[in-house]
C-alpha cells in the first residue's frame, strides 16, 4: 500500500510556534481504488471485518499528506477572566495550531475556566477568543457543534450501557438517529470497547470509563477535542493506553487536541506542543520539540571484564583521552547510574568511536542510544545545565 | 475462521488485503440545537414512561398509568352496561379524585428525570453541546409535563369514548371532555413545574422523591384540614382563599371557576370567577417560577 507520509512539523522563523496541516483523510491519486471500495462497503461487513483485527488495532495507514497552513484551532488575545476574588486568566495571548496541544497548569492555574471560554460557556472579562476560526463570543452553539469535550470528572450514568449513553449524546450534537448509531459503533470500537459496550457502565473499570468518556467527545466527529485531566486516576498500563489512544486521535482520526495535565512526562509523549500555563498567564508556549529536542547526548553502558574490573571507568578514560566530551549528574539517583556514561556525539564518527574503544577494551557493549531532554528540565533550570567534568 | 479476507476483485491489485478500515470521518448533516432538544425531550418523555431504560424502571410508570386507567374503565362498563345517560363521575373530577397516583408517579418519575443527571455529572456533557440551558430546562419540563397530561388525559378519552358508546349526548359530552383536558393540561404543567423544582434541588434521588410527596400531600393536607376547621367554624370566606396553598386545591378552584366543574372544597365553597381570577394567576406564576428556579439551579452546575 502506498503511503505518504510527510514531516508534520514547520518552525516558524522565531521558532516558537508550529502549524501543519491537518492530515488528508481522502487520498488524491495513489490509491483511489482501494478508497472508493471503502466508502461502497456495507455498513455491517465494515465491521465485521474490522472487529477481527481488534488485537492489532488500527493496522491500516492512514495516509497523511501534510500541507503548510497557516491554519489555527485556538487563538487567544489578551484573554482575562476575573472573578470578583480571583483573576483567573491575565491578558493570556495564544495560537495554537492543529496537532495535540498540552495545556500545563498547577491546579486553580485556568486550566478549566480557559475551557468554558473556549466552549463558549463563560464570557472572557476582556479580550478575544476563537475556536475553529469562529469567535466563541458569538459563535457559541456553532463551536460547540464541532467541537468535542472530556471532562476530568465522572459523568456517566451507571445503569445505561455505553452504547446507548454514546448514541444519546451523539444526538445531542445534532447526528440524526442512523448516523449517531453508526457512528458510536465506529467510536466505541475504535477508542478499544467492544462486547462489554452492551452492558451497564456501573460495571465498567475506570479504565473504560475513560474510554467511555473520550468515545462521547469523539462521537460526532469534532476538529477538535478538549480533554480536561484524561489520565486521571487510571494505572500505568491504563495511562500508556490512554496516551496512545489521544495520540491516535491526531494521527489516524485527524482530529486536533487540547489535553490538559499536571504530569509532563505524558505531555512529552502525546503532544507536538505544549502550553504551559501558570497564575492565569501564559509561562512559555512552544513544540515539544524544542521541550525535549533530541540532543546529541549518548548514553553508553558497557561490561566488566577480568582485564578491567571498572569497564565504565576504563571507557571514561579511554573516550577523554580521544577527546570526546563527558557529562555527569543528568542520571544520578536512578538505579544503575553508576554504570551509565554520557557524552556529547560530535557526529557520525562519534558512533564508531564508541564502537572502537568499547572494542578495543575488550568490554562488552551493553547499550548505546541517543537520550533526548525532558520536558521537566525546562522547570529545572539548573539540572538541564550538564556539568561537564574534567577528566579523572 | 480466517482473519484475512480475499481481496475483492475490484481493487488494486497491490492491495491484497484490508484489516481495518481506519477511521471514518462523518460528513453528514448536523441538526443542530433545535434537533438536539427535540431529541433530548423525546427521550426524556420515553425515559418517564420507563421506555429505553431497564425493565425494571417500566414497572411502576406503567403499573401507575394502568391504576389511572382501571376506574375509567369500571365507570364506562357500567355506564354502557346500565344505559345510564350521565357519567357517574365528572371529567375535571376525575385528576382530583385519583391525586395520589398521580402524586406518587411525579415523585417517582421527576427525580429520574432530572436528579440523575445532576448526580452522575451528566449536565456538563449537554451544555458543552449546541444545546443551552434553556434548551435543557424546555425539554425536561416539557417532557414532564407531557408525561403527565398522557397519564391523565387518557382515562378522559376513555371516559368520552365509553359516553358515546352508551349514547350520550354528544355535544354536553364533548364539550365536558374538552374541559376535562384543558383542567388536566393545567394541572400536568403545574404538578410538572413543582415536582421538577423539587427534583433539582436535590441530587439524591430518594430525597428527591420525598420532597415531592412531601410538598403535594403536605400542603394538601394542611389545607383541606384548615378548610374543615374554617368549613366548621362557619368561617366560609376563608375557604375558597386557603385553597389557594396547594397545587391541587389551586387546579379545583380553577376549575371550580371557569372549567365547570363541581368544587370537591368542603361544602362546595369553590371560588367564585374574581377569586377564580386569582388562582389561575398563581397557577401561571408557579409554572413561570419553576421555569426560572430550574433555569437559575443550571446556571450554577452548568459545566
Amino acid at each position: 500500500m502506498n503511503v505518504t507520509m510527510l514531516g508534520g512539523c514547520v518552525k516558524r522563523s522565531d521558532g516558537a510556534l508550529w502549524k501543519s496541516g491537518r492530515p488528508a483523510r481522502a487520498v488524491s491519486g495513489h490509491e483511489p481504488v482501494e478508497k472508493d471500495f471503502r466508502r461502497e462497503l456495507p455498513y455491517w461487513l465494515v465491521l465485521l471485518w474490522s472487529d477481527k483485527d481488534r488485537a492489532v488495532g488500527l493496522t491500516t495507514a492512514v495516509a497523511q499528506a501534510t500541507t503548510v497552513e497557516g491554519v489555527t484551532v485556538i487563538a487567544t488575545e489578551s484573554l482575562s477572566k476575573r472573578f470578583p476574588r480571583v483573576t483567573a486568566l491575565d491578558r493570556l495571548s495564544l495560537d495554537i495550531g492543529p496537532g495535540v496541544t498540552g495545556l500545563v497548569g498547577a491546579n486553580g492555574a485556568g486550566k478549566s475556566t480557559m475551557i468554558k471560554i473556549l466552549l463558549g460557556l463563560s464570557p472572557a472579562t476582556e479580550g478575544t477568543a476563537q475556536v475553529l476560526g469562529m469567535d466563541v463570543r458569538t459563535h457559541g452553539a456553532e463551536i460547540r457543534e464541532r467541537v468535542g469535550y472530556m471532562p476530568e470528572h465522572d459523568c456517566l450514568p451507571p445503569d445505561v450501557s455505553a452504547t446507548e449513553f454514546v448514541v444519546h449524546m451523539a444526538r445531542m450534537s445534532g447526528l440524526p438517529a442512523t448516523a449517531a448509531r453508526e457512528r458510536t459503533a465506529d467510536t466505541l470500537r475504535h477508542v478499544g470497547l467492544y462486547e462489554e459496550r452492551y452492558r451497564p457502565m456501573g460495571g465498567y473499570s475506570t479504565g473504560m470509563k475513560q474510554r467511555v468518556k473520550l468515545a462521547q467527545a469523539l462521537v460526532h466527529d469534532p476538529k477538535l477535542v478538549l480533554l480536561d485531566e484524561p489520565t486521571n486516576g487510571l494505572d500505568p498500563v491504563g495511562r500508556d493506553e490512554m496516551l496512545g489512544l489521544i495520540r491516535r486521535v491526531w494521527t489516524d482520526f485527524g482530529i486536533s487536541v487540547l489535553v490538559t495535565s499536571h504530569l509532563l512526562g505524558e505531555l512529552e509523549r502525546t503532544c507536538d506542543h505544549v502550553v504551559v500555563i501558570d497564575g492565569g498567564s501564559l509561562l512559555r508556549s512552544s513544540s515539544t520539540s524544542d521541550f525535549t529536542r533530541t540532543t546529541t547526548t549518548l548514553a553508553v553502558e558497557v561490561t566488566d571484564s577480568d582485564v578491567h574490573t571498572d569497564g565504565t571507568a576504563a571507557l571514561r578514560a579511554a573516550l577523554t583521552a580521544a577527546g570526546v566530551t563527558l557529562h555527569a549528574g543528568v542520571e544520578e539517583g536512578l538505579p544503575g547510574a553508576g554504570h551509565i556514561l554520557l557524552l556529547e556525539a560530535a557526529g557520525e564518527e562519534t558512533y564508531d568511536l564508541v564502537r572502537d574503544t568499547v572494542a578495543d577494551l575488550g568490554l562488552g557493549l551493553v547499550r548505546m542510544e541517543q537520550r533526548r531532554h525532558h520536558i521537566a528540565e525546562v522547570f529545572r533550570p539548573e539540572a538541564s545545565q550538564h556539568e561537564e567534568v574534567p577528566a579523572r | 475462521m480466517s482473519t484475512q479476507i480475499p481481496q475483492p476483485s475490484q481493487a488494486a491489485p497491490d492491495t491484497t488485503r484490508i484489516h481495518n478500515i481506519g477511521y471514518r470521518s462523518y460528513d453528514g448533516p448536523r441538526l443542530g440545537r433545535a434537533y438536539a432538544r427535540r431529541s433530548l425531550f423525546s427521550q426524556s418523555l420515553r425515559g418517564a414512561y420507563g421506555l429505553g431504560r431497564s425493565a425494571k424502571s417500566k414497572v411502576l410508570p406503567m403499573l401507575l398509568s394502568g391504576v389511572m386507567c382501571v376506574p375509567a374503565l369500571i365507570i364506562v362498563a357500567v355506564a354502557v352496561v346500565t344505559k345510564q345517560s350521565k357519567l357517574s363521575i365528572e371529567y375535571t373530577q376525575y385528576a382530583i379524585f385519583l391525586q395520589v397516583v398521580i402524586g406518587i408517579y411525579l415523585a417517582s418519575q421527576a427525580p429520574q428525570s432530572v436528579s440523575r443527571d445532576l448526580r452522575f455529572r451528566t449536565v456538563p456533557l449537554y451544555f458543552s453541546r449546541p444545546i443551552e440551558r434553556a434548551d435543557y430546562v424546555l425539554a425536561k419540563f416539557g417532557a414532564m409535563a407531557s408525561a403527565l397530561f398522557l397519564l391523565t388525559a387518557v382515562p378522559l378519552v376513555i371516559l368520552w369514548v365509553g359516553s358515546l358508546l352508551a349514547k350520550m349526548d354528544f355535544g354536553t359530552q364533548t364539550q365536558m371532555f374538552g374541559q376535562g383536558l384543558v383542567s388536566v393540561a393545567l394541572l400536568s404543567l403545574l404538578f410538572g413545574g413543582v415536582g421538577l423544582v423539587m427534583a433539582a434541588l436535590t441530587p439524591r434521588r430518594g430525597f428527591g422523591v420525598a420532597a415531592v410527596i412531601g410538598a403535594l400531600t403536605i400542603s394538601y393536607g394542611a389545607v383541606s384540614t384548615l378548610q374543615g376547621i374554617a368549613y366548621g367554624t362557619d368561617n366560609l370566606g376563608a375557604i375558597s382563599w386557603l385553597g389557594l396553598f396547594s397545587p391541587i386545591t389551586l387546579i379545583d378552584g380553577v376549575q371550580t371557576a371557569f372549567l365547570g366543574a363541581p368544587s370537591s372544597f368542603p361544602g362546595g365553597e369553590g371560588p367564585g370567577a374574581g377569586v377564580g381570577a386569582v388562582y389561575l394567576l398563581v397557577v401561571l406564576a408557579l409554572v413561570a417560577g419553576s421555569y426560572g428556579i430550574l433555569m437559575r439551579r443550571y446556571r450554577k452546575v452548568g459545566l
